[in-house]
């Protein structure tokens, strides 16, 4: 930690930026108050680098300058020059942020504040609050719509899907779904809608049209007890084929057939793995595995699980860098 | 906080189009919450005093979340709070039925919790918050009767997992001379069985009556405790029995032989505590303080998840006839979520809510049992307490 620190400040010292042939992977350690960023070429660490009080969600601007780091404990979004690590400045986000999600034009960000049943709308530019919407109780996962017209955000006591405009900030539908939802994730072609329910154990999968559910996605893996499935983090590759599910305490993730909505395979990982983020290219998937410290790296196109990199303290989140 | 409030109403209210909710007035489920309240002396610790509203803060947070989801799908929910002592429990009781309120939430002592029970009989549901006693479930259980309480046998099992774990199999139980203390080392011994610790001593802390605690106590009892514990045979940790607060929290660093103290002190099986952060806890208990000002208790934690149960059921069944919520809550089909990290079922067999049980210190949750050594062909939740071919019980 601190050799990397010192490595990364005699780097810049001598003016070079880290190395950029690749794309980094930026993972937030929950315990370790850090983010490690790995190289999704070689999936050696580069470094670690400290972000503030309990990170956990993250993501990047479309364009790849800004990191965005949900520090829980801090309650705010700290953002990194994703290069250099420096921070750069801090976004509002209501106490407590968990989750968030960017519009796909970079800006807003929305955020989901789990004690206050509030979506905080903030605007990456101007760095101000927006609209705070109130939504269910303990809102958590936060998914857009790729058109960028609808936010979702799931409540987990309420166990609801809220669909919010986000344009006029108005909740304009609402659909039940299993116990304790944890986050929702619209394939690329905006005709599919999954929002995953930890305790309810099932992946619904929502008509975004109609806000109906079309299918319930459950999930059945041989010598694992029903109640360790989990799911948590949802994926879709870009062409709407494959559905990523990590299951949580059931190290595993599931892949499902994006057209018929059935689970085709389990893939063993880490500990406890929640949230999972594609390479641009989608060669590989990296899973965060917060009870063993460690990042997975899955093969898309094999559906293997080629290694397993150790990171900081209870990683949480991941994202990787667009270019 | 307020506004907030109201925007929330007038946009949910307008959203109720992808359930097909009609924009009638909702309809009500009503429960109650009776609690009897046995005089007794002030605990040991005047951090233990019971607070005025113990389980019915539970209960209010539990509406609030029913309402929430409520809001949604056209249902309202409430709870009437009412507070009874062993003299006039029966009455209060009456009153209830008569009122026709199908769902009641005791909080009270294991032979009053039967009595309720009987009373109710098929009038309605009664949910235990509060009765540990392994009788309650074996052979007095009840039909009409939820226990969302754990048992005796449960905690005393989460316990045993851990301490078996810890590779600690040698106990010196010490339990206290109420019925309820028998009652209590009595699950202990069969835990002990139950998974292969030994208990190598047995003493009774008697109750002699007097106050619990008296200004610089603490003078005599510093001297009682190692005198009481000296002379037992090796064991690898002391488990207290004591249901009542009577002599457990004295025990920790005045055992005569320098042993953790675990049960009714120390370390305490629980359903749960307040330093719980796992599973969004968090969110629940900053929900929590926030309506009632004051640290969660179990007994407000128990009667949340009856109510919540409640909730749970009318919006899965989308329904508010109370037949049906009590026909799907008995079904084998319900779950709820009760931030412990997985669903929470009920035993077809005895009605007992399967749970995790949480082993707090006064500070930090040590640990959640079940542990994962132990292994069950259908929940590993039914490796604590009575499962089903032992149980007791004949409904």
């Amino acid at each position: 930690m601190k050799a990397a620190t010192a490595i990364l400040t005699s780097a810049l010292c001598l003016g070079f930026a880290l190395p950029a042939t690749a794309n980094r992977v930026f993972v937030s350690n929950e315990k370790g108050n850090d983010v490690t960023v790995l190289d999704s070429d070689t999936l050696e660490v580069i470094g670690t680098y400290p972000v503030g009080a309990r990170p956990r969600g993250i993501t990047i601007s479309p364009d790849g300058k800004e990191l965005y780091v949900c520090v829980s404990d801090d309650d705010l979004v700290r953002v990194f020059d994703p290069e250099t690590m420096e921070e750069m400045h801090t976004l509002p986000s209501g106490p407590d942020p968990e989750l968030f999600v960017l519009h796909p034009s970079g800006n807003p960000l929305y955020v989901a504040n789990e004690d206050d049943n509030l979506v905080t709308v903030v605007d990456t530019q101007t760095h101000k609050v927006l609209a705070e919407i109130p939504v269910g109780v303990e809102p958590e996962g936060m998914g857009v719509s790729p058109d960028g017209k609808v936010v979702i955000n799931t409540s987990e006591t309420t166990n609801m899907a809220h669909f919010i405009d986000s344009e006029s900030f108005d909740i304009f539908a609402n659909v039940l779904v299993d116990s304790r939802p944890r986050f929702a994730q619209f394939n690329d072609q905006g005709t599919k809608l999954y929002v995953s329910a930890e305790i309810g154990g099932t992946v619904s999968v929502i008509d975004p049209e109609k806000q109906e559910i079309i299918k319930k996605i459950s999930f059945e893996i041989p010598g694992v007890l029903p109640e360790a499935i989990q799911p948590v983090g949802v994926r879709v590759t870009q062409d709407g084929s494959k559905v990523f599910v990590a299951l949580g305490p059931a190290n595993r993730v599931a892949v499902i057939d994006g057209e018929t909505d059935e689970v085709q395979d389990y893939l063993l990982v880490g500990q406890r793995v929640w949230q999972m983020a594609f390479t641009p290219d989608e060669k590989y998937l990296f899973t965060t595995n917060g009870n063993s410290n460690d990042v997975s790296v899955i093969d898309v196109a094999t559906l293997k699980v080629v290694k397993s990199v150790p990171v900081g303290q209870q990683p949480w989140g991941v994202v990787v860098a667009p270019n | 906080m307020k506004g907030r409030i109201i925007i929330l109403l007038a946009g949910l209210s307008m959203a109720n189009t992808a359930l097909g909710q009609n924009a009638a007035a909702p309809e009500t489920i009503r429960a109650a919450v009776l609690r009897v309240d046995v005089p007794h002396l002030p605990p040991i610790s005047r951090l233990d005093t019971a607070p005025e509203d113990l389980g019915f803060a539970g209960a209010r947070l539990a509406i609030e979340d029913n309402d929430t989801t409520g809001r949604f799908m056209g249902q309202d929910f409430e709870a009437v709070e009412i507070t009874a002592t062993p003299e006039t429990a029966a009455a209060e009781m009456d009153k209830l039925l008569a009122q026709g309120i199908p769902f009641i939430v005791t909080l009270a002592d294991d032979a009053q919790t039967l009595a309720l029970a009987d009373q109710a009989g098929d009038r309605a549901l009664v949910l235990n918050a509060r009765a540990r006693g392994d009788g309650l479930r074996g052979r007095d259980c009840r039909f009409n009767v939820i226990h969302t309480a754990p048992s005796h046998a449960m905690l005393a099992d989460a316990l045993a997992q851990f301490l078996m774990w810890k590779k600690w199999p040698d106990w010196f139980l010490i339990a206290g001379s109420h019925p309820e203390d028998v009652a209590l080392a009595n699950a202990y011994r069969r835990a002990a069985a139950k998974f292969g610790a030994r208990i190598v001593e047995e003493r009774i802390y008697e109750d002699t009556g007097g106050s619990r605690r008296s200004d610089s106590g603490h003078v005599q009892v510093q001297q009682q405790m190692p005198v009481f514990t000296q002379r037992a045979a090796d064991h690898d940790v002391v488990i207290a029995a004591d249901e009542n607060g009577v002599f457990a929290d004295w025990l920790p660093y005045a055992t005569w032989d320098p042993r953790p103290v675990a049960g009714s002190a120390g370390l305490v099986p629980q359903s749960w505590a307040p330093s719980l952060e796992a599973w969004g806890a968090t969110q629940f208990q900053n929900r929590f303080e926030e309506l009632a000002g004051r640290p969660i208790r179990e007994e407000d934690y128990q009667t949340w998840v009856a109510l919540r149960m409640i909730g749970e059921a009318a919006t899965r069944t989308q329904s508010t006839d109370p037949a049906a919520l009590k026909e799907f809550m008995l079904s084998g089909n319900f779950e709820v979520a009760g931030f412990k990290g997985q669903k929470l079922t009920l035993r077809d067999w005895d009605h007992q809510l399967r749970q995790p049980i949480l082993l707090a210190t006064d500070s930090v949750t040590a640990s959640v049992s079940p542990q994962d050594q132990y292994l069950h062909q259908t929940s590993a939740l039914d490796t604590l307490g009575f499962d089903r071919p032992e149980t007791e019980c004949k409904f």
